[in-house]
């Protein structure tokens, strides 16, 4: 492995993504990186630009064929090549999910660990205006059901940077969650070249004494301006963000939750069977005992409608987050 | 008709469409009236033009989110089309479906998707329910040469000809699948060539020229009808524009989109009707008339109101 040298630049966060790439095709020469897309044209989002004109053929385009791209990651994982492979859309991996479910996730289990399916699926999700509803869904509770799938879905420029890396270093199959509305945001302060650090991490965004709010992707930015707005009316909201959801963070969450005895769990996936549902189980069965009922606030069971006002209707925003919580810590 | 008619209803109906996507364009980008990704078929005109005519009011019609042309020449109203696009409460879909994923069964057209060879196997499917209620229903599905990529299409095709369904499996090739170029993505570039693989029959056709796509279509829909299964055919075409609005065609290859507008099939039919002697006032109020219709639908398509918020979570279940 080339020594690693710190560098701190000034990036966006599909660029941090950019930038972890180029490190990870540079440091692991058994990586492959593909799909549709990604190769010549540089991504539909930009984010893999330049990477097939430093690296050459390890960076690919692929028909559209989501199964032959997941199944194929599969099997020269097998072979030990390091496959970070790209499904554009969350939505499309549906089309392809046995080499998920079935293939990925089976393969260390049945054999004992000698033959693991350390595969690299980098995705993004989420709500954009406009987007149809075949363009919108936040699935990573169907991931997370899937025991042998690690999971992370970064906010930050500096986590989406640190959790490829993380991925292309860890020996599961790893899906990355990424969300279109923030490849395009401010610029940060982004630390490369760092060590790979071990799955799991979460972050204390915010601390606060009255309630916990543990949230994890994009809408976390919103518990974020919940928060703010809760303590103008002199509640202190805790926010913890989770940025792996496998490996989870739970005893950050516990901690949390043991000092400030409220739980609200935010996210902008679907309220039922949503991960959400199993952070209030596991805080649950620790036996901590709560001061008021614990609170989930997601997008209601519904399909996402394209209207942009429509939309908004359906989707967790900070007013309704702060509303929430707010209510939870009347009495 | 005669011939000369013929060829200029043709004209009307790929200038409506064009029409269409060229308001539609101005919408998003000259405001907030539309958001979000929108796919034109902007040069593709003649593939809906020529297919559609051969349809019946029972058959289904299955697209994908290219679809406005299809829907258009479908029978849905350009109103409708424009106020999906918009959220307006007017629209097909009551802003539920928006450009990309909108529906209109009453008209046989039974949606847009936006899962790239999904329409497939559901063309397959409504072929196959025509056995059993006794409609003799044909159900036609419109792809792109990517879309043949996907494990879904392959079963299709496969499907349908094994039980000798009656499908029509339209191919719109336009060289390009977003940013990649078909050639490049396929071991044999002539589409069509798959069709023998499956047992079935197929075409590549001059997908410019409305009258050449009708021919093939309407030998693909005899066939499928009598018993004779289904066809693939492959539509030669290109798109003017990118992929959705604000894609800036850097991929593009030199001369190509030069030569791509010499081909195109509107200016191609009123050069030919040109050359045809048919006066030019004829050959003007086929433009004329589509472009009246439809800046009149968007003038009704925005005066409508938003989509309530508060019927958002209709529908979910019965
Ligand atoms: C299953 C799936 N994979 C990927 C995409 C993203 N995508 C949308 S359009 C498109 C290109 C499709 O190309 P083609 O089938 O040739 O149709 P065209 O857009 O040229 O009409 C891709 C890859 C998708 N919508 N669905």
């Amino acid at each position: 492995m080339p020594e690693l040298i710190a560098e701190t630049r000034k990036l966006k966060y599909g660029e941090a993504v950019n930038a972890a790439l180029a490190r990870l095709l540079e440091e692991v020469p058994e990586s492959l990186l593909y799909g549709e897309d990604v190769g010549k044209p540089g991504g539909v989002f930009g984010v893999t630009r330049g990477l097939r004109r430093k690296f050459g053929e390890r960076v690919f385009d692929t028909p559209i064929s989501e199964a032959a791209i997941l199944g194929s990651a599969v099997g020269a994982a097998l072979m030990g090549a390091r496959p970070i492979v790209e499904i554009m859309w969350a939505d499309f991996s549906l089309v392809a999910l046995d080499q998920l479910v079935n293939q990925a996730a089976n393969a260390r289990y049945v054999s004992r660990g000698a033959a693991p399916a350390p595969i690299v699926v980098r995705t993004q999700q989420g709500n954009a205006p406009g987007a149809c509803a075949q363009h919108s869904q936040s699935l990573e509770a169907l991931f997370l059901h899937v025991p042998g799938l690690r999971l992370a879905m970064p906010r930050t420029a500096q986590d989406a940077h640190d959790v490829l890396v993380a991925a292309v270093h860890a020996d599961d199959p790893v899906i990355v969650v990424e969300n279109r509305s923030l490849y395009f945001g401010d610029k940060a302060e982004v630390e490369l070249g760092g060590a790979p650090r071990p799955m799991g991490w979460s972050h204390l965004r915010r601390p606060g004494r009255d309630v916990t709010v543990v949230s994890w992707g994009a809408v976390t930015g919103q518990a974020l301006a919940a928060a703010e707005s809760l303590a103008a009316r002199g509640v202190e909201a805790e926010v913890l963000e989770l940025t792996w959801l496998n490996p989870v963070d739970l005893d950050a969450v516990l901690a949390s939750v043991a000092r400030t005895r409220r739980l609200a769990v935010v996210h902008e996936a679907n309220v039922t069977g949503g991960f959400g549902a199993e952070i209030v189980a596991r805080v649950a069965e620790a036996g901590l005992g709560l001061d008021a009922a614990p609170v989930r606030v997601g997008a209601p069971d519904v399909r996402i409608p394209a209207a942009p006002g429509l939309a908004a209707a359906v989707l967790p925003g900070a007013g309704t987050i702060a509303a929430r919580i707010a209510g939870m810590t009347a009495a | 008709m005669d011939d000369t008619e013929r060829r200029l209803a043709d004209l009307h109906a790929m200038w409506r469409i064009r029409a269409l996507e060229e308001k539609i364009r101005e919408l998003r980008i000259g405001g907030e009236e539309i958001v979000g990704s929108v796919h034109l078929c902007i040069g593709q005109e003649a593939g809906p033009v020529g297919a559609c005519t051969e349809l019946g009011p029972d058959d289904a019609l299955f697209a994908t989110y290219r679809g406005h042309g299809w829907a258009l020449a479908r029978g849905v109203p350009a109103e409708g089309i424009i106020a999906e696009c918009a959220g307006r409460a007017t629209g097909v879909n009551g802003g539920r479906g928006g450009s990309a994923y909108f529906t209109a069964p009453e008209h046989g057209f039974h949606g847009e998707n936006s899962i790239v060879g999904a329409g497939l196997p559901i063309a397959v499917g409504a072929a196959l329910a025509g056995r059993f209620d006794g409609g003799g229903r044909l159900a036609m599905t419109v792809c792109g040469d990517g879309a043949l990529n996907q494990g879904a299409s392959h079963e299709a095709l496969n499907m349908a000809a094994a039980f000798k369904l009656p499908v029509v499996f339209v191919c719109e090739n336009n060289y390009w699948s977003e940013l990649t170029p078909i050639d490049e993505m396929v071991g044999e570039p002539e589409l069509w060539r798959r069709a023998a693989g499956y047992g079935m029959a197929g075409a590549r056709v001059d997908g410019n020229d409305p009258a050449a796509v009708r021919a093939a279509v309407r030998e693909a829909a005899e066939r499928a009808r009598s018993g004779g299964g289904p066809t693939l055919l492959e539509l030669m075409t290109q798109r003017l524009v990118g992929h959705y609005i604000g894609d800036v065609e850097q991929y593009r290859r030199p001369g190509e989109l030069d030569r791509a507008r010499e081909e195109e099939p509107i200016a191609r039919l009123t050069g030919a009707l040109e050359a045809a002697g048919v006066a030019a006032g004829r050959i003007e109020d086929a433009r004329a008339r589509a472009r009246a219709e439809i800046e009149e639908a968007a003038a009704a398509a925005l005066a409508a109101p938003l989509a309530d918020p508060e019927t958002a979570k209709d529908h979910v279940y019965a």
